[in-house]
């Protein structure tokens, strides 16, 4: 039997009667590449918190590789676990150098006393250093990452991310912000990750989006609505409607 | 080298001059002086455990006066019990249980509450001097902790606990010796606690913990901790979701910050001969946090600089206007955050770079320092 790198099925959560998440199935394979999109409110970003263990949901199953229960977990056990998550706005810590935001993020022990006489390794330099190269940070390993422009702090996260060298990464709207430049670096980038690593990406932006997809969740009201490569997703009826129900409704009237 | 130098004129010239030099000498340094002096050093040792709560773990603490007065207790239940029979009421036990009657309440122990026995060994109270804070911080943090309470919340949450311990202590029931506290010690190991000699060796210790704070600090933000500490100031939530049970380090800050708080004020009881709760109201720890504020928080040398230079101030407008003190400090505060967001360790700075503005309004056309960088680049491009 083959096994998803993650599985969620029959997920719910409300917040207050709003009904965020509603009978989600999502199955996704190792070393995928997906992308999620979905209109304001469809419970993206909720997903992602479902999964990192910020939210609990009301029932349902999450199961991370073969057989770990998320749902009782909290967020740094899942981070542990190999789940890194990118969020939508950069958060870096800003008053920290490159270098130093990298040192926090690499893979090893996490333990109150562990950092109190943690010196970093050759080897864990070096990997440090391969990251950054591939972020594009290399050069600047002394800079304080709150002068960095906002796509740079966007590839700083990345690679912060890389550094734990996780299973699965969770990346929010990567390109938020970005020039258009840096957005086709940014799908390089995600696309080239893709294999060693699984990964689900937030996009809003289309273009992006055809870039690096290969396969395209829809998600409206909580609830998958269709699955597919870009093209099929795009001529499907019932997402034409959820996207631009709105506007046909308008021109009718 | 410049904390070798401050080091040694505070720990070896200033009770030298105090104890060498003849009173009617220009250099001598009064009896008063040193033991006001001991006082701001403990102060200062207060208002690093308050850095090291905000200004490196963004934790604004409003109960660290609690600690601070806990260790005070801690060694004030020594020195009451070290004045053995002379006190006023020439008793066994101190004045203020032969006053509340104690005697009638405690019977079998001859008016002493059983819980102040241990204290008659110096050893004992100086061990409660730690473990009586780190628990109550323990408790108090892995309950805040745990439960996510932050920002303001966990600020209200300090001062309402600090507040709730204060009126405890002001009960008279409470074997504490009520609004009184604890007063009137008379030896400290067997030396006369008022002595100038004694006072000069209490200003010495308190130098010497403040050295060792300061250099626990310093040692501290160096490590990866320290930097995991200032990362879950700026961005917790990071921290978490980088597999770093963030709980644990701000409890172990928490419980770090309450012993070095505690410390200070077992060193402050007997040079200032009292300790009673209003050392716990609210005010107390505010005002550490001004001098925090005042000084440059989240530097190391900032709170030592606020706390000396507001209590030094302070000294002198409670004696020239007593009644407007409080405003006064109001006043800097605002001042300093409005003008001085750095404290007075940021000045120098600030300083350097208005300088900067200056020079570079004045010379025509100053060329911008990433132009460089941003000329290359489209060249790179093509």
């Amino acid at each position: 039997m083959k096994h998803f790198i993650l599985t969620m099925e029959g997920v719910n959560k409300s917040f207050e009667g709003f009904k965020a998440i509603d009978d989600l199935n999502f199955y996704m394979d190792e070393g995928e590449l997906r992308v999620i999109i979905g209109p304001n409110g469809a419970g993206k970003s909720t997903m992602l918190d479902l999964i990192t263990g910020r939210t609990r949901p009301d029932s349902g199953k999450i199961e991370f590789g073969r057989d770990t229960d998320l749902t009782r977990l909290n967020e740094y056990r899942i981070n542990r676990l190999g789940i890194g998550r990118k969020f939508q706005t950069p958060s870096v810590y800003v008053e920290h150098t490159v270098f130093e935001n990298m040192w926090l993020s690499l893979e090893g022990t996490r333990s109150v006393w562990s950092t109190l006489a943690a010196r970093i390794s050759s080897s864990q330099r070096e990997r440090l250093f391969e990251v950054l190269k591939i972020v594009g940070l290399a050069e600047r390993p002394d800079q304080k990452a709150g002068v960095l422009s906002h796509g740079q702090k966007q590839w700083l996260e990345i690679g912060m991310l890389l550094a734990q060298n996780p299973r699965l990464l969770l990346v929010d709207e990567p390109a938020a912000g970005m020039t258009d430049e840096e957005t086709a670096r940014t799908g390089e980038l995600l696309v080239s990750l893709a294999g060693r690593h699984s990964v689900i990406v937030i996009e809003h932006d289309m273009v992006f989006v055809r870039q690096i997809a290969r396969r395209v969740t829809v998600l409206h009201q909580g609830h998958v609505l269709c699955e597919g490569n870009v093209d099929e997703v795009q001529n499907d009826e019932r997402v034409i409607e959820v996207y631009l129900g709105r506007k046909k409704k308008a021109e009718a009237a | 080298m410049i904390l070798l130098a401050v080091a040694a004129i505070g720990l070896v010239l200033l009770p030298c001059l105090n104890a060498f030099v003849p009173a009617s000498s220009f250099w001598h340094v009064s009896n008063f002086s040193i033991n006001i002096y001991g006082k701001y050093l403990c102060y200062a040792v207060l208002a690093l455990s308050v850095n090291l709560l905000w200004g490196y773990t963004g934790l604004l603490s409003l109960g660290q006066a609690l600690f601070f007065t806990l260790g005070g207790y801690a060694l004030g239940m020594h020195l009451m019990l070290m004045i053995g029979k002379l006190g006023q009421y020439k008793a066994d036990i101190p004045d203020f249980m032969v006053f509340l009657e104690f005697p009638k309440r405690f019977p079998e122990t001859g008016g002493l509450p059983p819980h102040w026995i241990p204290f008659k060994h110096f050893w004992f109270a100086i061990a409660a001097v730690v473990w009586v804070p780190a628990l109550v911080a323990f408790i108090f943090g892995i309950l805040a902790f745990r439960s996510r309470i932050k920002g303001v919340y966990f600020s209200i949450l300090s001062q309402a606990v600090t507040y709730a311990a204060c009126l405890m202590f002001f009960r008279n029931d409470f074997t504490f010796g009520g609004n009184n506290g604890l007063t009137d010690f008379k030896f400290l190991l067997g030396a006369d606690v008022n002595s100038a000699t004694t006072k000069r060796w209490l200003y010495v210790a308190s130098g010497l913990l403040l050295l060792g704070v300061y250099l626990l600090c310093r040692w501290l933000t160096s490590t990866k901790f320290g930097l995991v500490q200032r990362a879950i100031r700026d961005s917790e939530n990071r921290v978490l979701f980088s597999g770093y049970a963030t709980a644990n380090f701000k409890l172990f800050v928490f419980v770090l910050a309450a012993v070095i708080a505690s410390l200070g004020g077992a060193l402050y009881v007997p040079q200032v001969g009292i300790i009673n709760p209003s050392e716990m109201a609210p005010d107390k720890s505010l005002e550490a946090v001004v001098w925090c504020a005042v000084g440059g928080r989240g530097t190391l040398i900032g709170p030592i600089l606020g706390a000396i230079t507001v209590n030094a101030l302070k000294s002198y407008a409670t004696r020239a206007f007593a009644e407007q003190w409080l405003y006064i400090l109001g006043l800097l505060f605002i001042l300093v955050v409005v003008f001085v967001p750095n404290g007075l360790v940021g000045i120098p700075g600030q300083l350097s770079r208005l300088r900067k503005k200056f020079t570079t309004r004045a010379q025509p056309a100053p060329a911008p320092t990433l132009a460089p960088t941003a000329r290359l680049e489209p060249a790179a491009k093509e």
